[in-house]
């Protein structure tokens, strides 16, 4: 789950990363009250979980409260990247004399943690790592044993700060190495870390990305989900405990396993092709049970998607068996039925592994007009494109 | 032979007394494996009955293994308790881990593998995994153990219904061993692990190899094949229409920015000579004219 920048300086601030505060306002009139408050010139900025926003134009600087009204007018509303501006930071504009960066995050290729710093922040960290390798350092932690003193200073030093900050980077990359672990972060990134004319080391801006599998342990991620951001099929989807994924296509998808659903989208957009171009219109893994309660609600979700015209409901039973997955799916559609939902859109089934036959011929004898089962997973790909692309 | 685990591994299951350990031990067992022992902390001198075989319960995985000399622990413990039980297991140096939960925040997994690194005893399997099956011989997991009967395909996959789909394609032909290694960020044994087991089983002639979007495991173990592996070799990845920036199921199937695409992998698999599939029905027929041409 990646943060905002305004909550990525509270975690800075509440484990002692030194770092700017700052107001979060929805609309230019906000702006410009928080900017009477803040007294001083200041900055505001695009709140957007993508990086780039400054060359998109989402951070300005102004002098004074009218302004940031000026200001926050320009960037509200504009899209970055796909992501549209729904709030802006209004914080203290800062005297910069040298900008940095570091970071920690997790290291997959190497499975454990990596730090980063370099004197030579402020610009687009990836770019620098290609052209000039040499001024980014980079140090693997032990997870083991995480950034104490001792692996800071050999962060900062291997990154060549030189002695008017370094003590003060020091502190900063302990502070941060607080939030990556008491957080549960798989990234903490300060870009830039800025020297004020005066020698102070302050945190500008902040990246902070967190392991929702930790959520059982952080009372407070719930809190930093912002669900006005994400699309309202994802948000109902969630709810009822679904791993959901919206996608822009036509053919509704549901399946059992990460694997086989990712899978089975890659399928239906390859059939797809023959057929004006269908695509599937989300991810739906319901997991290795496939109840009829949970094949309702999935149908259910993906069925109050406008945009989707067939649905490929596609299980390959290993533990569960497939007679119980087609039961599953005749209740669905009754349970739909009852609320009144009833399903009108066509439904290609392809079921496959424990009881196949068995599942089949259930879904047969049912004799619903609307399920169409076909035995392998590539014909039912190319079937249920047919259909989405005649029912569009 | 087959690779980690074969007709003489001595089986552990942490939390034995659980819902799913109780249902997928008696499920191993079905399927002819030997479970010795069961761990569940304050559950010693308890037994659990599994269709008329009765294991026993042990407090602690250290007096498991002392009393029964098991080799191979297989963990269902909810994710809040899988560090606590991983070290536990390394601890007593168990030659073998498989963790078979879902949702273990990462910074335990990376601690816990670090852990089992340094204590240079036990290799780890997963976690988030579906577990190692040898049919006929042994099933440590959760794969469904009547889907396939031993052969001399080997297949290493991140995910589990992938792995069923293909074992269910290629069930003529059979498979010496089949290891879910799971879709998490950070893993225990990882492509190129399984790929040199495989190359170095005489029981083992071709190898199936399913990758994901995330991450650069595919890649590198391209690059290992090229380097070392002889017996052939084909390939499936899963996710080239997930979307940038989106966790498709797995913890660690996602795309950042321009890497972990399905399409470089793809590039990276081929250009090692790895002849890779469109779809999973497609890939095992990769595999079935590479068997038939020998």
């Amino acid at each position: 789950m990646d943060l905002y920048e305004f909550q990525a300086k509270e975690l800075f601030a509440r484990h002692g990363v030194p770092t700017t505060s700052g107001i979060v306002v929805r609309t230019p009139a906000h702006a410009k009250e928080a900017a009477e408050e803040l007294g001083c010139a200041v900055v505001v900025k695009a709140q957007v979980k993508t990086g780039g926003r400054g060359k998109a134009g989402g951070v300005k600087l102004a002098a004074d409260p009218q302004e940031a009204l000026d200001r926050a007018t320009d960037i509200l509303g504009l899209d970055i990247k796909g992501h549209t501006v729904h709030q802006v930071l209004i914080t203290p504009a800062s005297d910069i004399a040298e900008e940095y960066y570091v970071s920690i995050l997790l290291d997959r290729s190497n499975r454990t943690f990596l730090a980063m710093a370099s004197k030579e922040g402020g610009v687009e960290i990836e770019q620098l790592a290609v052209e000039r390798p040499e001024a980014l350092a980079r140090v693997h932690v032990d997870p083991l044993v995480g950034v104490d003193r001792a692996k800071a200073e050999e962060i900062v030093d291997s990154a060549g700060f030189d002695s008017s900050v370094r003590d003060q980077v020091i502190e900063v990359l302990e502070r941060l190495w607080d939030v990556f672990i008491n957080e549960d972060a798989t990234l903490v990134e300060v870009n830039p870390l800025v020297k004020t004319p005066d020698g102070q080391v302050l945190a500008l801006d902040g990246k902070v990305s967190l392991d929702e599998n930790a959520s059982f342990r952080h009372a407070d991620f719930d809190s930093l989900v912002d669900s006005g951001e994400t699309d309202p099929l994802e948000v109902a989807a969630k709810e009822r405990g679904l791993n959901y994924v919206k996608l822009s296509g036509s053919v509704g998808i549901i399946g059992n396993g990460a694997g086989l659903v990712m899978s089975t989208l890659d399928v239906v957009a390859y059939a797809g092709e023959e057929f004006g171009g269908q695509r599937p219109a989300n991810f739906l893994d319901i997991g290795g049970g496939a109840s009829a309660q949970v094949m309702a609600d999935g149908l259910e979700i993906i069925l109050s998607d406008a945009e989707v015209k067939a649905v490929f409901v596609n299980v390959f039973g290993g533990i569960t068996a497939c007679d119980s997955v087609a039961n599953g799916i005749l209740q669905a559609l009754e349970l739909l039925a009852g609320k009144g939902e009833a399903v009108a859109k066509p439904l290609v089934v392809r079921l496959d592994g424990n009881n196949a036959d068995l599942g089949r011929s259930i879904l047969r004898d049912a004799g619903n007009p609307l399920v169409e089962i076909v035995d392998t997973m590539d014909e039912a790909a190319r079937r249920v494109a047919e259909l989405a692309a005649q029912g569009a | 032979m087959a690779i980690f685990i074969n007709e003489n591994s001595k089986i552990l299951v942490q939390g034995i007394t659980g819902s799913e350990g109780g249902k997928h031990a008696r499920r191993m067992l079905a399927s002819g494996t030997n479970i010795v022992a069961g761990v569940t902390p304050g559950k010693g001198g308890q037994t659990v009955d599994a269709d008329g075989r009765i294991i026993p319960v042990f407090s602690s995985v250290g007096d498991a293994v002392a009393q029964t000399g098991a080799d191979v622990s297989v963990i269902f413990v909810p994710p809040k308790f899988t560090k606590g039980a991983v070290y536990e297991a390394v601890d007593a140096a168990i030659p073998l881990v498989i963790v078979i939960t879902e949702g273990v925040p990462v910074h335990d997994s990376a601690a816990f593998f670090a852990y089992a690194q340094e204590s240079g005893t036990t290799r780890l399997v997963g976690p988030n995994c579906p577990g190692i099956i040898s049919p006929g011989k042994s099933n440590a997991g959760i794969i469904p153990g009547n889907i396939t009967p031993a052969g001399r395909i080997g297949l290493v996959s991140k995910s589990g219904t992938l792995t069923y789909q293909m074992m269910y394609e290629l069930r003529d032909l059979g498979f010496s061993t089949c290891v879910g290694i799971g879709g998490d960020p950070i893993i225990g044994t990882t492509h190129i692990d399984c790929l040199e087991a495989f190359e170095a089983d005489p029981e083992t002639d071709a190898i199936v190899m399913i990758g994901e979007i995330g991450g650069d495991a595919e890649e590198r173990a391209a690059a290992f094949i090229q380097a070392h592996v002889t017996k052939p070799v084909v390939g499936y990845v899963a996710g080239f229409t997930a979307p940038e920036g989106k966790t498709m199921g797995h913890a660690g199937a996602i795309v950042s920015g321009s890497s972990g695409t399905a399409a470089a992998k793809q590039e990276a698999l081929e250009a090692a000579g790895v002849r890779v599939g469109k779809t999973p029905s497609e890939t095992a027929r990769l595999m079935r004219e590479i068997i038939s041409g020998r």
